[in-house]
C-alpha cells in the first residue's frame, strides 16, 4: 500500500485516485475517491448520493475558481504537478485556504518531490503524495528546510515584519 | 547598508544546509540531473562551458569592505583569482568545482551574503540606482524599499516556480539609472498631491527575445500597499503566464497578450482581496529599514571647485577623469566617484582578488567601507570628499581602476559570452576588446561623448544590446559566429530599443562597423548634439548606407 505524507507524519493512503477518463460507471459506492473535476462537473448530484468518501482533483490548469462554491462536499483536494516545475497550484492551494476558507485536506499529487514541500506546507498543502519512486521518508526531511520565513501565506498570515522581536 | 539580524542570518544559515544536503544527494545519485538543475539555480549555479558558475547575490549593488574582502578570498582559493560583475550588479564566479559550493556559500553567510535566487524561473535580484542615497535629483533613497523587496522575494513559497525568470528595479530619482522601464517590475517614486510617497508601477519591461518597454498600470500605489500589490501582479502571472513555451513565458508576453488595461483590471481584482491584509506595510517596518539607511556621519565641508580646477589645469589625467568618472554628491564637498572595470584588455566587469583587495581598502580610507556595483559593469565608492579626489585618483591609477571612460564609447556592457557561457551563440568580449583597441585615442573619445555600446552573445540579451545606443547581439550563422547591430536604443527615461541595421557582421569587421557608424554621428552631428539625439534627428537610414556601401 502507497503512504502518503499527511501533517508532517507517513500514513497508509486510502483513497481511490481516479483517471481523467474515469466516468460514472462502475464506481464503487464505499469507497473513498479522488474524482477528475470534470467529472464532478459533470456528475455532481450523483456524487454527492455516494456513501464513500469524496475528494476531486485539478490539473495544473484548472482553476480552483471552478470549485469554489462546492467545498463544502469535498473532504480531500488533490492539486496536481505535472512537472515539479508548474507552480501553478502553489497559488490555487493558497487561494482555497486564504481566500475560501478551506479546511479539508489538500493533497500534492503528481511530481512531488522533497525539494518542494516546504513551499507546498508554506501555501496550505498538508498532505503529500510523494512520487512513488521516492522514499516518503526521505521527502519528510523536507519539510523542515527552513526555521524562520519572510512572508505572510497559508501557514502563518503575519509577514516576518510583524512577528519580528527586538 | 542592512545589517542581519537573526531572522535573516537565520534563514540564509538554513539556505546553506540545505544546499548542501542537495549537493551531497546529486553527488551521490539520489537526484537527477534534471532535478537538480532548477535548485542549483535558484542557488545561482550554472554549468557552463568548462566549469561551473556561480552567482553571488549583491542585493541592489550595495557591498560593504568585509564582503568585498570575503569575495576576494573566495576568489583566490575557490576561482582563479578574479571575479566579474554582472550586468544585474551581481558577482560571477567562473570557476569554482561544484564540490566547493556549499563551502563557498557557507563562507558567503559569515558576511551575510549568498546566492539566493540569482538564477531560476523565481524573483531575482532587486535593483536600482547605483547613486541611491548620494544623488543629488533623488525624491527618495530606494534602498529601504529595495530592502523591503528583497525579504519578501526571499523564499516566496508562492512563487518560486514561475514561468520564466522574474526582475524588479525600483528608482527613486528624477533620472532613471536603474532601467526600470525594461524590467518585469519597474517601481518610480512619486508624491501625490497631498504629499504622500507611493510608486509608479510599470510592468512587461524586458529584454531577451521579445525586446519590450514596459506599461504603467499603476500612477500611484501608496507604499503601505507594495508588498500586497506585487503579491498580486505575481499571482496573476504565476496563474496566467504562459507555460507551454519558455520563449513566450515572460510576464511581458502576458501583458500584450491581454493588453496592458486588462491585465491591470486582473491585478486590482486579485488585489482587492489581499489589499490592508496582514502584509499592509506598517510605518515601523520602514522606519526599522530605513535606519541602516540613513546618511553617514558626513564633515560639513565646502564644495572644492576652485581648488579642484586648479588640479585639472596642471593634470590634464586628472581633469579628464573627473569628467568623466566623478559626479555630484547630495552634500557640499563630497562626490562619487566611478572605478571603471572597463580597461582595454579585461573583459568588461572583471575584477581580480588584488584589486577587490584594494578596492575594500579605499573603501574604508575613503567612502565609509562602503562600495557598489553598477549594472554598467562597473564599482562606485559612493562618498569621497572631494579634497581627496587628487589622492584617489593617484591610487586608483596604480590600481589600473582609473580609466577615464564612464559612459564613452569603451565603457561595454558586455556578457561573459561565448568563452565562458553555453548559451552563448557567439563570442562577446573579443568584440569588446578589438572595438577598444580601435578607439584607443583618448581625445578623440572625450569628443564623441556619451555613448553607450552594449553586447550580447546571443539573444538571452545578458549585455542589454537591445538599450545600448550602439548594440551588438552574436548570432550563429550556419555555424560560424556573426554580429548583428542595432542602434537608437535607450534605457533611460523614455526607454527605447534598438533598430536592426542590417544583415550581420563577421567578427573582424566589427571594428570597422563601428567605425563607420561612428563616423556618420560625427559627420551629421550638430554642435554638442549626444550620439542618441543625433540618431533620433536623422534615423537608420545615413547609416545603413555608409556601413553597407559596397566598397570603391
Amino acid at each position: 500500500m502507497q503512504r502518503i505524507i499527511k501533517n508532517d507524519q507517513l500514513v497508509d493512503e486510502t483513497w481511490h485516485l481516479l483517471p481523467k477518463e474515469q466516468t460514472l460507471d462502475d464506481l464503487c459506492n464505499s469507497d473513498d475517491l479522488i474524482v477528475p473535476l470534470h467529472l464532478w462537473l459533470d456528475h455532481a448530484h450523483a456524487l454527492k448520493a455516494r456513501d464513500g468518501g469524496l475528494g476531486v482533483w485539478l490539473d495544473a490548469d484548472e482553476q480552483v475558481e471552478e470549485i469554489a462554491d462546492d467545498l463544502a462536499h469535498f473532504q480531500v483536494i488533490a492539486l496536481n504537478f505535472p512537472s515539479f516545475t508548474d507552480g501553478r497550484h502553489y497559488s490555487s492551494a493558497r487561494l482555497l485556504r486564504e481566500r475560501y476558507g478551506y479546511k479539508g485536506e489538500i493533497r500534492a499529487i503528481g511530481d512531488v518531490l522533497r525539494d518542494q514541500l516546504f513551499y507546498m506546507r508554506r501555501c496550505g498543502f498538508d498532505a503529500f503524495a510523494v512520487r512513488a519512486d521516492r522514499d516518503p521518508l526521505d521527502a519528510l526531511q523536507g519539510l523542515k528546510d527552513f526555521s524562520v520565513t519572510y512572508q505572510a501565506a497559508a501557514d502563518d498570515a503575519r509577514p516576518l515584519f510583524r512577528r519580528r522581536q527586538g | 547598508m542592512y545589517v542581519y539580524d537573526q531572522y535573516d542570518q537565520h534563514i540564509i544559515e538554513d539556505r546553506v544546509r540545505q544546499f548542501r544536503d542537495q549537493t551531497r544527494r546529486f553527488l551521490a545519485g539520489e537526484l537527477a540531473d534534471e532535478e537538480f538543475r532548477p535548485l542549483r539555480l535558484q542557488n545561482g549555479l550554472y554549468i557552463q562551458r568548462y566549469a561551473p558558475m556561480l552567482r553571488v547575490a549583491v542585493p541592489y549593488g550595495l557591498l560593504s569592505s568585509t564582503q568585498l574582502r570575503k569575495l576576494a578570498q573566495i576568489a583566490r582559493h575557490y576561482d582563479k583569482g578574479y571575479a566579474h560583475i554582472s550586468t544585474r550588479t551581481n558577482v560571477q564566479f567562473n570557476w569554482p568545482d561544484l564540490e566547493d559550493v556549499p563551502e563557498i556559500l557557507a563562507e558567503l553567510a559569515t558576511v551575510q551574503m549568498h546566492a539566493i535566487q540569482t538564477s531560476g524561473n523565481c524573483i531575482r535580484n532587486t535593483t536600482t540606482d547605483q547613486f541611491a542615497g548620494v544623488a543629488k535629483d533623488e525624491l527618495i533613497d530606494p534602498r529601504p524599499w529595495c530592502e523591503i523587496i528583497r525579504q519578501w522575494s526571499t523564499f516566496h513559497p508562492e512563487f518560486a516556480f514561475l514561468p520564466r525568470k522574474f526582475k524588479i528595479a525600483v528608482n527613486g530619482a528624477a533620472s532613471d539609472r536603474a532601467a526600470i522601464e525594461v524590467h518585469d517590475i519597474g517601481l518610480e517614486a512619486v508624491n501625490n498631491a497631498a504629499g504622500e510617497l507611493g510608486f509608479r508601477v510599470s510592468v512587461g519591461g524586458g529584454l531577451g527575445r521579445t525586446p519590450i518597454v514596459g506599461s504603467y498600470i499603476n500612477e500611484f500605489l501608496p507604499w503601505q500597499h507594495l508588498l500586497s500589490y506585487l503579491d498580486a501582479i505575481l499571482r496573476v502571472y504565476n496563474r496566467y503566464g504562459r507555460r507551454d513555451n519558455k520563449f513566450k513565458a515572460r510576464i511581458k508576453i502576458l501583458v500584450k497578450a491581454l493588453t496592458p488595461e486588462v491585465f491591470a483590471e486582473r491585478v486590482n481584482a486579485e488585489w482587492a482581496h489581499l489589499k490592508d491584509g496582514p502584509t499592509t506595510l506598517t510605518e515601523a517596518e520602514v522606519e526599522r529599514v530605513g535606519k541602516f539607511f540613513v546618511d553617514p556621519d558626513y564633515k560639513a565641508l565646502q564644495d572644492q571647485d576652485a581648488a579642484l580646477a586648479q588640479l585639472d589645469a596642471e593634470h590634464p589625467g586628472f581633469a579628464r577623469w573627473r569628467q568623466r568618472n566623478v559626479v555630484a554628491h547630495k552634500k557640499p564637498g563630497y562626490a562619487a566617484v566611478t572605478l571603471s572595470l572597463k580597461s582595454t584588455g579585461v573583459a568588461p566587469g572583471d575584477v581580480t582578488d588584488k584589486q577587490l583587495d584594494a578596492i575594500a581598502e579605499l573603501a574604508d580610507r575613503y567612502s565609509f567601507g562602503e562600495v557598489r556595483n553598477s549594472h554598467e559593469q562597473n564599482m562606485i565608492l559612493a562618498d569621497v570628499e572631494q579634497a581627496r579626489l587628487f589622492e584617489l585618483w593617484h591610487e586608483l591609477r596604480e590600481l589600473g581602476l582609473a580609466t577615464p571612460n564612464i559612459g564613452l564609447l569603451t565603457d561595454i556592457i558586455c556578457c561573459p559570452g561565448g568563452d565562458f557561457c553555453s548559451l552563448a551563440n557567439a563570442k562577446s568580449i573579443p568584440i569588446a576588446e578589438a572595438i577598444q583597441r580601435r578607439f584607443d585615442d583618448l581625445d578623440y573619445l572625450f569628443d564623441l561623448g556619451n555613448i553607450d555600446l552594449n553586447i550580447s552573445g546571443c539573444m538571452n540579451a545578458c549585455g542589454h544590446h537591445h538599450v545600448g545606443h550602439i548594440g551588438i547581439l552574436g548570432v550563429d550563422k550556419k555555424g560560424a559566429e556573426f554580429y548583428q547591430v542595432s542602434l537608437g536604443g535607450s534605457s533611460g527615461r523614455n526607454a527605447s530599443l534598438g533598430q536592426i541595421l542590417g544583415p550581420s557582421f563577421a567578427q573582424d569587421a566589427m571594428p570597422d562597423v563601428i567605425e563607420k557608424i561612428i563616423t556618420v554621428y560625427v559627420e551629421r552631428r550638430t554642435e554638442d548634439e549626444q550620439f542618441l539625439d543625433t540618431f533620433r534627428r536623422i534615423g537608420i537610414e545615413p547609416f545603413k548606407e555608409r556601413v553597407y556601401a559596397a566598397n570603391h
